[in-house]
């Protein structure tokens, strides 16, 4: 980031919640980059930007749509990157129809199930077919949202039966991907982002020179974001957006270009490199489905095809190493690598499933690491709820957190809906070590692994997680020694042979060298090994998580390195390890032209040395490193070996960075514009209000406020969004029991506009309460011109701010009513996270009701709206669209129908 | 005691001989995030007790209000609209036309046609928010320390400040003798943090120095070991700078000239200049707007820096009266 000439921060309060992160925009502004912040809220990064454009939540589709439309109707797309680079030329099947032609809808929807038949979506062949996905056949939509499968793609692209796919390099064809992306923004107007997103056109146009100035061979622009593009029912998407914009402006594989993708936490990615989702096995393989992936040969050739390009096609070498990782001498060649020990899939079971399930009774223990879902999660009350029908509840936290507490002091007692002695749950609490109490890595936003040494001892019963589940594990397989049973085989099998020290804490690097891997045979046997290329199907090498073997080559602990970055080129290979390869830019072969020479000197970092015969530069190559610039290997060879010289992208099936996605999303192969869940805006550019494809769960329990243009909407006529502050973290866990932390935010509040709070009566730092269909809560009031109220539509549209770090309970510092208990669980569809970033409510003054009148309050507010289980809750929203007749779209205003 | 007023080396002053050179901070107010990360980075290492009562205190994202005994540094939050923007621009400007020591050299946008200066948005914001972390001065001439009569309060040979908590008698002159209102005496009010995770929260250890003059000490005890105060090692976007001071005032102006030239003629030093009623500050700060709006002081006067006109007017007093009395017993003798 610190190379970029601007930056774009949209969907992120990266100076507020990234600090630390934020010293490289901040670095990037003293060199004169322009820094860029399009939020809801002014925030502390908006102080701090060139400019704060605000925007309405969940409308940033139309905005980056829009910047698509200007950079292609004014041709400002870089013409040398984008025709080499991407897809653009690449025809899609005859069979495809747009969004643009169907009211909203793309071809294959099915409305019974709500979800698309993808291949009318695919590339074409040249005999007139499609190309499809390699195995058992297209899989349908709502199989692949059932295991989220758009999480699979963390390292890589969708698989393909081969890359010989139709070209009109001209780009002239209609079926091109760049006539077919032209087409679908072309209505994604600057009229367009004021009437949806409430932008000044002047505005917009600030945004659009900005970004098209600072792109092209001598300059290079970057979009940073978090949930707050990620957390909707089509943030997959958003992202999508971002990266068709990237692709087109020739951003993508060079310095001070990219997307970079704000997380969380220390190491959130690190946990979904090594996943602790439902739906992934190590290194973005994806978990086995029942039906689907029943023999290790029907998963290895649903996962990638051997006649795809790049190195997705050695797929097999890594699952076969991981398998031989896990289970070591029990996995050979003849047990098929013990495939049949992983679990299979049968349907969903990402957290919000669960807790559904919880309330079935369908769930009897559940284990609670590092969360606080009672606070943290969408829907806080279902949370609870959920919990108090759990047989037993482990919680291993810092501190007494609501999770662990709601049966005494949670808002359900209050509310007189539990009774502490009616509660069968028990409830473990067993106290953890901090990140200062024990060692391991954390794997951070640019996939860079930095060690974290032991400081201290943890006191009294704390444990490490790495201690604890290695005596969980010994505990369960010291009950089952001796089992003949067949489904204990895959824990007594199991590799769980780690040195301890005097405590009894596994050695932390002994970990990581398992998930590095070893050579297994041969003279170098038992050796880490030094790259996953090493990595080999045949059961000779073991690893743990393929992207990051090399982070233990030579035996070194290479996440451990610290030499400055003062004392090393620009891209500081020595400081920690990044995976894949200790590359710190992915995709870096399009930091130079197809001839493999540097796109300007300015931005020069990876070229192709012709004496040499290879490419080098200031960073690990990107590509085999002695394929020449005008290679043209057969596409049919298959894996590396089949990659052009001018094929970047290696980790995609055809080398090609993918403006239009012929498969892996299941909600639309281009990013269109939806109104989220509740909304009380119309649906502008399509009849279809919601995506289609979104994953609903009609319940009593999970009401929704009506859409703009249908009754009672007006009961719940604001938006509002949830974030964080600098001072706390997430659900507090880590910050409400720390008086530092608490004394600098000591109470949950609200931010509104001057002008909202002249329109409901609130009083500056009085009390409100909000009240959505699923609760109310209370919160202090902050009147600040940090909100503006939006013209959108010919109406203003109100937004409120809602920090979501207080929860109520008894034993933090500072406590406070929970922002998430306003929320509903409505998915996307690809990977399953909630829409938490907006949706609507009513505001009033003063404080809300004690006991059962608060359930009598939101219930008054569900019955004036007249909310039912149906309501928000259809697939498709235009009758007229159901039959999927193709008709001309683009009629505004007309959206939101029931 | 040296020199009253005006500019002087404060340690060779204070005759310490072979001191290292003057250290200061230089807090720049334009990459300031908020973060608050100064305030818990400066009470963890300090052991200073929280100081809130844990409600807002209705200053927008500002909850712990001022410097105090247990707060030594302090993040303002100021919300301003179009019209103080412009205000600020122009108060800023006029500082640099009226040549004012404490802009330095005169930058290269004095003399520059400010209508070439691209001031379209975003450059003329229609709102702000001001972020500013204030901390003690350290004063070339310090009001607490002059007023001290235990020689509790001493100058460092780093040329800052500090109390020494087992001379202090908690007597509270050198509260009165701030110009800054920064130096207070720690009440008893207030909640200890536990420093063990072992100590329970319901027993919470005493509060240390109740009644002791407290303030920021630039981390002397990590000064001594060559280490940068907690503070600025805390600082994500570099906005707290330390070093040597003369080094922190250079870097300083030449980061209002650079401001300026971009068109951004609200940012004006404070502190950097040695005439002024202190004789300069330890810590220098580039501010957006006029002192009081951080709630500084516009112009901090050290009481004994009127000591000498002080005397000398008593002195002429006392020769009046001498005068006047030995001319009454002359009269009178005549």
């Amino acid at each position: 980031m610190a190379n970029a000439d601007c930056i774009v921060i949209q969907g992120s309060n990266m100076a507020e919640c990234h600090p630390v992160g934020y010293q490289w925009v901040a670095e990037a502004k003293a060199r004169g980059a322009k820094v860029i912040h399009v939020d809801p809220r002014f925030t502390r990064t908006s102080a701090v930007a060139d400019k704060h454009i605000p925007i309405r939540a969940g409308s940033d589709v139309v905005l980056l749509g829009a910047l698509i439309n200007y950079v292609i109707s004014n041709d400002l797309w870089f013409k040398e990157y984008v025709s080499a680079y991407t897809n653009a030329a690449t025809l899609v099947h005859a069979d495809y129809r747009d969004a643009e032609d169907l009211g909203g809808l793309f071809s294959g929807f099915n409305p019974e199930t709500g979800a698309y038949d993808t291949a009318s979506w695919s590339y074409a062949e040249e005999a007139g077919d499609a190309i499809g996905e390699p195995g058992a056949g297209s899989e349908h939509g709502s199989d692949a949202s059932a295991r989220a499968a758009g999480h699979q793609f963390g390292s890589g692209g969708p698989a393909l039966e081969h890359a010989r796919v139709q070209r009109d390099d001209t780009l002239q064809d209609p079926r091109t991907v760049f006539q077919i992306v032209k087409r679908h923004y072309a209505r994604y107007t600057p009229e367009m982002v004021h009437d949806m997103c409430g932008i000044e056109v002047a505005d917009f146009e600030y945004l659009a020179r900005a970004i098209t100035e600072n792109s092209g061979r001598e300059r290079t622009t970057c979009f940073a974001y978090a949930v707050g593009w990620t957390q909707h029912s089509l943030g997959a998407q958003f992202i999508r957006a971002a990266a068709i914009l990237q692709l087109l402006l020739g951003n993508l594989g060079r310095p001070g270009g990219g997307i970079m993708a704000l997380r969380g936490h220390a190491s959130i990615q690190g946990s979904t490199d090594i996943p602790t989702l439902f739906n992934l096995l190590p290194g973005y393989l994806p978990m086995p489905t029942a039906g689907r992936h029943d023999t290790l040969s029907q998963y290895l050739e649903a996962i990638a095809s051997k006649k795809q390009k790049g190195f997705w096609a050695d797929a097999d070498a890594y699952t076969v190493s991981l398998l031989k990782a896990w289970w070591g001498e029990a996995a050979n060649a003849e047990n098929d690598w013990a495939y049949d020990y992983l679990p299979r899939l049968t349907g969903a079971h990402g957290t919000y499933e669960t807790v559904m399930g919880m309330l079935e009774d369908e769930v009897e223990g559940y284990f609670l690491l590092g969360q606080n879902p009672a606070v943290g999660s969408a829907h806080g009350r279902m949370q609870r709820l959920g919990m108090s029908h759990l047989k037993w509840l482990v919680v291993r936290d810092l501190n007494l957190i609501e999770s662990a507490t709601w049966w005494k002091d949670g808002p359900e007692i209050e509310s007189g809906e539990l009774h502490t002695e009616d509660i069968e749950t028990e409830v473990f609490f067993l106290p953890a070590a901090t990140h200062v109490e024990k060692a391991g890595s954390f794997t951070q936003t640019q996939r860079l692994l930095q060690w974290r040494h032991q400081a201290v001892a943890p006191p009294g019963d704390c444990q490490s997680e790495l201690q604890f589940f290695f005596e969980l594990g010994e505990r369960i397989r010291q009950k089952l020694a001796g089992s003949d049973d067949e489904r204990d085989r895959p824990l007594l099998d199991l590799t769980w042979d780690y040195p301890t020290d005097a405590h009894g804490d596994p050695n932390p690097e002994a970990v990581l060298a398992e998930i590095n891997g070893r050579h297994l045979e041969g003279p170098d046997a038992g050796k880490p090994l030094p790259a996953y290329t090493e990595l080999r199907a045949d059961g000779t090498t073991s690893a743990g998580c393929w992207i990051y073997t090399g982070v233990y080559a030579g035996g070194i602990n290479h996440a451990a390195n610290r030499k400055p970055g003062r004392e090393q080129g620009p891209a500081a290979p020595e400081w920690g390890w990044a995976w894949p390869a200790n590359r710190r830019i992915l995709y870096n072969r399009a930091s130079a032209d197809p001839d493999g020479k540097p796109w300007s000197e300015r931005k020069k970092y990876i070229w192709w040395d012709q004496e040499q015969g290879r490419w080098v530069g200031d960073d690990v190559p990107d590509f085999p490193v002695d394929r020449a610039p005008g290679s043209q290997p057969d596409p049919a060879a298959g894996g590396p070996e089949a990659l052009s010289g001018d094929d970047p992208f290696i980790m995609q099936a055809d080398g090609k960075g993918w403006l239009f996605a012929p498969k892996g999303l299941v909600d639309g192969p281009l990013p269109t514009h939806y109104e989220a869940q509740e909304s009380p805006v119309a649906n502008a550019l399509y009849p279809q209000q919601q995506s289609p494809a979104r994953l609903v769960f009609p319940r009593a329990d999970n009401l929704s406020a009506p859409s703009a243009g249908t009754s009672g909407a007006e009961v719940y006529p604001y938006v509002f969004t949830t974030y964080r502050l600098t001072e706390h973290h997430t659900a507090g866990g880590m910050s409400r029991w720390l008086p530092y932390l608490s004394e600098l935010q000591p109470e949950m509040f609200c931010e509104v506009s001057p002008e909202l709070a002249a329109e409901r009566g609130l009083e500056p730092y009085g009390w409100a309460t909000i009240v959505s269909p699923r609760s109310a809560i209370e919160a202090r009031v902050l009147v600040t011109e940090r909100m503006t109220p939006l013209s959108v539509g010919g109406r203003t549209v109100h937004q409120i701010g809602l920090p979501y770090h207080w929860g109520v309970g008894n034993d933090a510092v500072v406590s406070g009513d929970a922002a998430n208990d306003l929320l509903g669980i409505t998915l996307d569809p690809n990977v399953q996270i909630q829409e938490s970033k907006v949706a609507s409510c009513d505001i009033r003054p003063g404080r809300r009701p004690r006991g059962p009148a608060l359930l009598a309050l939101v219930a008054e507010y569900q019955a004036r709206a007249g909310t039912t289980i149906e309501t928000g809750n259809r697939a498709v929203t235009d009758p007229a669209a159901e039959g999927i007749e193709p008709k001309p779209g683009g009629h505004g205003g007309a959206g939101g129908r029931r | 005691m040296g020199q009253l007023s005006g500019p002087t080396d404060p340690s060779a002053d204070a005759r310490w001989e072979d001191h290292p050179p003057r250290k200061g901070f230089f807090t720049d107010t334009s990459i300031c995030i908020g973060c608050k990360a100064c305030e818990v980075a400066c009470k963890e290492w300090n052991h200073n007790p929280q100081d809130g009562n844990l409600e807002l205190l209705k200053s927008s994202y500002d909850n712990t209000g001022a410097l105090g005994a247990s707060t030594w540094r302090h993040v303002a939050f100021v919300e301003q609209g179009q019209e103080r923007v412009v205000q600020a621009r122009e108060s800023g400007r006029a500082l640099v036309s009226l040549g004012m020591p404490a802009i330095g050299p005169p930058a290269p946008a004095a003399d520059q046609d400010l209508s070439e200066v691209d001031t379209t948005p975003p450059d003329t914001p229609d709102f702000r928010w001001l972020m500013s972390s204030d901390v003690c001065k350290h004063c070339t001439h310090a009001g607490c320390l002059d007023v001290c009569p235990t020689g509790a309060l001493f100058r460092t040979e780093f040329g800052t400040v500090v109390v020494q908590d087992d001379v202090c008698n908690g007597c509270g002159t050198c509260v009165a003798g701030c110009p800054f209102g920064v130096i207070e005496r720690r009440s008893d009010g207030t909640v200890a943090v536990a420093a063990q995770r072992e100590e329970p929260h319901a027993q919470p250890p005493a509060v240390p120095n109740v009644g002791i003059a407290q303030k920021c000490t630039l981390c002397y005890d990590r000064l001594i070991a060559d280490e940068t105060p907690a503070c600025a090692k805390a600082c994500p976007t570099t906005s707290i700078k330390f070093g040597d001071h003369d080094h922190m005032v250079e870097t300083a102006r030449a980061r209002v000239a650079e401001l300026h030239a971009q068109g951004l003629t609200e940012a004006r030093l404070y502190g950097a200049n040695e005439l002024d009623g202190v004789g300069g500050t330890g810590s220098v700060f580039l501010l957006l707007d006029e002192p009081e709006v951080y709630g500084l002081p516009p112009d901090p006067r050290v009481p004994t820096a009127d000591l000498p006109r002080m005397y000398r007017r008593a002195g002429m007093a006392v020769a009046g009266m001498v005068a006047a009395a030995a001319l009454a017993f002359l009269r009178g003798r005549a």
